[in-house]
């Protein structure tokens, strides 16, 4: 193992208090929050579902950027249109597995409390929709040919920002019926004090999971660019080392 | 040459191939025609609630035939390195873009005008609302369908397995701009909307339109010269 640099050392402590912050959170979210009223035990699949459903719509914003940084940089400074690519391609995996979490969470809830898997209101059809365009995004990168992927993944990531808005406004005007905000709803609405600190701490566990693992994978895919540059000018030179006759 | 120009001559240089051809519109025609009649076996144009459905049966069939149409419409420029030429042309790039969109807008709009009777004839359909709107609504969905089909079917080019890619990309996309049709639509036919429901979902449609217009044809110079 290398000497740790300033980078390691960051990474190690921001992994170390996320595991312990995830940990309490657990622990409160699980044993000391109390029941909820209504709902049960199921109720705490809440401290889960929103930090991931959250992240989900944090993280696409993170790709957009990248995106937009990517085809900002890509004629006038290749190297960190590559960074910002790579940045994308992090932020868009960890959106899909938020995403996924945040759907699969909210059916697990919504069964035994709503009595029914899934509505088509403007909530779910656009976390629906977000996940199914960062799945085209990623069939795009996948089929297209090497050299332009970058390129069309950072417009379709254009056209992805611009279209969930939108059909989240299409389908509010649409129907309702996803439960009225927790937080700002109202002078009834506002989250128990006692469960509080389960929330909050799932909250931040989560987020800072989140900033983790894109940081992880931004890594590896600067890895895996640097690997494939080298390579490259490796059989660059190995061309130009052809014998004349 | 002025834009206008740029983008007739694109328009009728895709017009003239296609006529030479007619693979595009026979193929979109015949899909359609199949489409309904797969339709008609699956949810009984008989029954009273057709016309609840007819709408959105209509839009469905008309994104399927559209799709194989936008498939195909790129590969044209894919023979004898024409892509290299068009992208060494002095037109803008923009123009190029329009032009084939128009172009894909009025084989679409040819097969819905021997669609729409058909499913009238098919579904024993009178439109119980006002059913002038419907030659806006029309035009609108289609072309919320095709420029962004056109666009993305360009991004496809170069890609492996382009037929699947382009509605993979595409329907996700598309998804407010069929609600607001479809809805458009079904209130047209059903009069169960007031009108200012009504006209809100065809100015969602036209906002879907100028929108995506305006961004397709921004970033498709970025997507024509992707390499």
């Amino acid at each position: 193992m290398s000497r740790p640099t300033p980078t390691r050392i960051v990474t190690g402590l921001w992994f170390a208090a996320t595991v312990i912050i995830l940990v309490l959170g657990f622990h409160q979210a699980i044993f000391v929050a109390p029941m909820e009223a209504t709902m049960g035990n199921v109720q705490r699949i809440f401290y889960y579902h929103v930090p991931s459903a959250t992240a989900g719509l944090i993280f696409p914003y993170v790709n957009l950027i990248g995106s937009l940084a990517f085809l900002y940089w890509r004629r006038r400074d290749p190297l960190k249109a590559l960074a910002a690519d790579a940045l994308a391609l992090a932020a868009a995996e960890v959106t899909i597995v938020f995403t996924s979490i945040g759907l699969v969470t909210g059916m697990l809830w919504g069964k035994p409390v709503w009595g029914i898997w899934w509505t088509w209101d403007e909530r779910l059809t656009t976390y629906l929709l977000l996940w199914l365009i960062y799945v085209s995004y990623f069939v795009v990168r996948r089929l297209s040919s090497t050299g332009q992927t970058q390129t069309l993944a950072a417009i379709l990531s254009i056209f992805a920002g611009i279209d969930v808005p939108i059909v989240y406004m299409s389908i509010r005007w649409w129907r309702t019926q996803h439960p009225s905000p927790v937080f700002f709803g109202g002078p009834d609405s506002g989250l128990d004090p006692s469960m509080r600190p389960a929330f909050f701490l799932n909250f931040a566990g989560w987020i800072m999971w989140g900033v983790f693992i894109t940081a992880f994978r931004y890594a590896l895919e600067r890895r895996r660019q640097v690997a494939e540059q080298n390579a490259a000018l490796h059989a660059i030179e190995a061309s130009l080392e052809i014998p004349h006759q | 040459m002025n834009y206008l120009g740029h983008v007739l001559n694109h328009l009728r240089k895709d017009l003239r191939l296609e006529w030479r051809s007619r693979d595009s519109i026979n193929g979109m025609l015949f899909f359609s025609l199949l489409v309904v009649v797969v339709f008609s076996m699956a949810f009984d144009p008989t029954a009273s609630a057709s016309r609840q459905i007819a709408g959105g049966i209509v839009w469905v069939a008309i994104l399927f035939a559209a799709t194989t149409a936008l498939n195909q419409s790129w590969t044209r420029e894919l023979r004898n390195d024409v892509m290299d030429a068009q992208r060494l042309a002095p037109s803008p790039a923009s123009a190029l873009f329009l032009g084939k969109a128009l172009a894909n807008m009025i084989f679409v709009l040819a097969v819905e005008a021997i669609l729409a009777p058909l499913f009238t004839i098919f579904y024993n359909l009178h439109a119980v609302g006002p059913g002038w709107l419907l030659a806006l609504i029309m035009p609108l969905g289609t072309w919320a369908l095709v420029v962004n089909g056109t666009f993305f079917a360009a991004l496809g080019i170069r890609t492996r397995n382009r037929e699947l890619l382009l509605p993979l990309v595409l329907f996700p996309i598309s998804i407010p701009a069929l609600l607001a049709m479809v809805q458009a639509t079904t209130g047209v036919l059903t009069a169960e909307l007031d009108s200012i429901q009504l006209y809100l979902w065809v100015k969602v449609l036209i906002s879907y339109d100028i929108i995506f217009t305006t961004v397709c044809l921004l970033l498709f110079e970025t997507v024509l010269h992707a390499e």
